[in-house]
């Protein structure tokens, strides 16, 4: 009797296998949805999600094959990364989407290079994400790029000539922004000041009170979402006279909101400022707005956050190097990967010899704290 | 000079108040039971996420506010009848692998309600207001917690010195099992130092929380830390010496994290020496050197072995 039951069951679980007998091709999702920047990686996410209802399917080889996202949550942490990477090896993904956080990206770069399989960076700008392999690729600018952007922002249009650079300990992402902050602001003929936090502090008042006592002229931490909403209202709690300067992780509604109500000048460099699409805005709102789980893992408002849209781009990306591929095999996806080109929604995307994607601009952002939305002011290139 | 250093004082004091709250918890429990409670850090933290959630309900702060408190205080209620109670009489390291668990539960249930997002802590009008103490602008709570902090404490002192329950909580910490056969509800008086350790708590995390408003799972971890090395710096077991623990932790903290401005201000440094990244590893360092050479603390008792 038993073996009778044991042989249904196994029969009864094959069942799926043959009854959906379509092709299924597998995207692995590398994100943070929980930790420090769980936030930034939900709206990561969304725009892959968003992307996956606008098209569902993806011709490979002459057939139709359904995308599947396989999710695996690194957990914001670089000690959380390499088993959400192993996770997603296993599941026999054919390219990786992520990470948000480069720290994140550069913990499981090795076990995809391991197992043959290409990953897409989609928001994490630190150079050593690509630098050094061949199946690590990026459609977003750098953090050389970046930091030249902002300290020169900071320099020529908010006149400061002091900076303080407030950095996590360990986070790749905020020292090496920092890093390359501090180089361009300096070699502007700007002081910078710098200095780190521990991960998991929230105390910030003793750095803000730091950058009061120096005469800091503008306060530059590109660091998680967690820690920047801290920042911006231990800021406001002090009255400080600087405005706070921040990268790409800060573009958020989360930290917008943060900020509204108070008197905190409030600075960011992004992706993309809400308008440049009108078509996806308008289809990724609707979308937000009949989906309640989206729109909570959204921040509870349908504002765009940049780094959806980068999610967004980032999919079709991976589509596009499956069709040139012709098969679902990692190692011919990584080899496609290299010709693919693709004009998405944040702008042209085309990969060099080191797998980052050709970016000389960013967009300016400012909180307007009336509002609690962001306004755009300037696009910022760089020679 | 004292300009440059008010600022980093008045942050010292306030998170100093604020772990105090929390260590007050820590040594009491373990005062009585002999156990490290774990848990007490994520009981601050859900105290944190209770808030989020009530207010978020709508209902006005003057019934939030004592909800949270109730509500925490019951948590660790039911934590000690559930977790602990039933491990009474086992090896004391089975309780203590009992209090990790609970502190893990709990931190997972809550990455479970929020999704491991960041939730926002309301502000709470008048302690969120900003207010200017000589050179320094800061926020009402920074003034308000160690003033509260020592109101507390004092009634908390009151109470274990000049009511009944307090007698048979210092009979309890004495000997527990003499005061067992003297006829004390031993049930009945640890249960009450748990809820007045939650409650304690939860006030704590009011305040923490207003200052620094992001609560997520392990928003406890750090402070729950803190106080419990606040709470073994001043002699665990002991109300007062957690408390004065906790300010000097709070206080030295602060100092560290702006001791490179205060010495270049001060001209005594030409540069910045990065001292801010070792504020953490600093009350750490002083944990240990204190262990070295006082074993039991700053105002612990000196135990003699019954054997």
């Amino acid at each position: 009797m038993k073996k009778i039951v044991a042989i249904l069951l196994a029969v009864l679980m094959m069942i799926p296998a043959f009854a959906l007998g379509e092709n299924i091709v597998k995207i692995g999702v590398f994100e943070p949805a929980s930790g420090d920047s769980g936030a930034g990686g939900k709206q990561e996410m969304l725009g892959m999600q968003y992307a996956n209802s606008v098209q569902p399917t993806v011709e490979i080889g002459g057939e139709t094959y359904t995308v599947e996202l396989v999710y695996a949550d690194n957990g914001s942490s670089a000690d959380k990364a390499p088993s959400a990477a192993q996770q997603l090896v296993s599941e026999g993904v054919s390219v990786v989407l992520g990470s948000y956080g480069s720290g994140v990206s550069i913990a499981g770069s090795q076990y995809f290079a391991d197992a043959g399989i290409p990953a897409i960076g989609v928001t994490c700008t630190n150079p050593q994400v690509t630098a050094g392999n061949t199946h690590y690729f990026r459609i977003c600018f750098l953090d050389p790029f970046q930091g030249t952007v902002l300290a020169n922002y900071a320099f020529s249009e908010l006149g400061a000539k002091t900076a303080y650079c407030l950095a996590e300990l360990g986070n790749d992402y905020d020292v090496g922004l920092c890093h390359y902050f501090q180089q361009a602001f300096e070699a502007l003929g700007g002081t910078v000041i710098s200095d780190t936090f521990p991960t998991g502090n929230s105390d910030f008042t003793s750095y803000l009170s730091n950058a009061t006592a120096i005469g800091a002229e503008v306060f530059f931490c590109p660091v998680s979402i967690a820690y920047s909403t801290q920042i911006i209202n231990q800021a406001a709690g002090q009255n400080v006279t600087f405005p706070i300067m921040g990268g790409d992780t800060l573009d958020s509604n989360v930290v917008v909101e943060a900020a509204k109500g108070t008197n905190v000048k409030l600075y960011i460099s992004t992706f993309y400022q809400e308008g440049g699409s009108p078509e996806f805005d308008e289809g990724f709102k609707a979308w937000l707005n009949s989906n309640s789980e989206a729109l909570t893992n959204n921040g509870g408002n349908d504002m765009i956050a940049a780094v959806s849209v980068m999610g967004y781009d980032a999919y079709f990306v991976a589509l596009e190097a499956l069709k040139a591929a012709g098969s679902t095999d990692s190692k011919a996806v990584n080899e496609a990967l290299w010709d693919v080109t693709y004009d998405g929604v944040s702008g042209h995307i085309a990969f060099d010899e080191i797998g980052d994607a050709a970016r000389d601009s960013a967009y300016i952002k400012t909180a307007n704290t009336e509002t609690g939305a962001w306004d755009f002011v300037t696009v910022q290139t760089v020679e | 000079m004292m300009s440059t250093v008010l600022p980093y004082l008045l942050s010292g004091v306030s998170v100093g108040g604020q772990y105090a709250l929390i260590a007050i918890g820590y040594t009491m429990v373990y005062g009585i039971l002999r156990l490290i409670n774990f848990a007490h850090g994520d009981v601050f933290m859900v105290a944190g996420i209770l808030m989020v959630y009530i207010s978020a309900s709508g209902l006005p702060l003057y019934v939030s506010i004592p909800l949270v408190l109730v509500l925490t205080a019951f948590i660790g209620f039911l934590i000690e009848r559930v977790a602990y109670k039933p491990l009474r009489s086992a090896p004391r390291m089975s309780i203590m692998i009992s209090a990790i668990g609970v502190s893990y539960t709990l931190q997972n249930l809550v990455l479970y309600i929020t999704g491991g997002l960041n939730q926002y802590y309301p502000s709470i009008p008048f302690i969120s207001e900003s207010v200017t103490i000589g050179t320094a602008t800061t926020k009402m709570v920074t003034i308000i917690t160690p003033v509260l902090t020592l109101v507390l404490v004092i009634a908390l002192v009151m109470l274990i010195n000049h009511t009944k329950i307090g007698m048979a909580m210092r009979a309890v910490s004495k000997d527990f099992e003499t005061s067992q056969l003297m006829g004390i509800k031993i049930n009945r008086v640890i249960s009450v130092t748990f809820v007045i350790g939650s409650f304690l708590a939860g006030v704590g995390s009011l305040l923490y929380f207003t200052n620094y408003t992001t609560v997520i799972q392990t928003s406890g971890a750090m402070p729950g830390l803190k106080a419990f090395v606040a709470a073994v710096f001043g002699g665990i077991g002991s109300v007062p010496g957690a408390v004065v623990g906790a300010f000097i932790i709070g206080i030295c903290e602060n100092i560290i994290k702006g001791l490179d401005v205060i010495l270049i201000k001060a001209g005594l440094s030409k540069q910045m020496m990065g001292l801010t990244t070792f504020s953490d590893a600093f009350t750490f360092a002083l944990l240990i050197v204190i262990l070295i050479v006082k074993p039991t603390g700053l105002f612990g008792e000196k135990t003699t072995d019954k054997v």
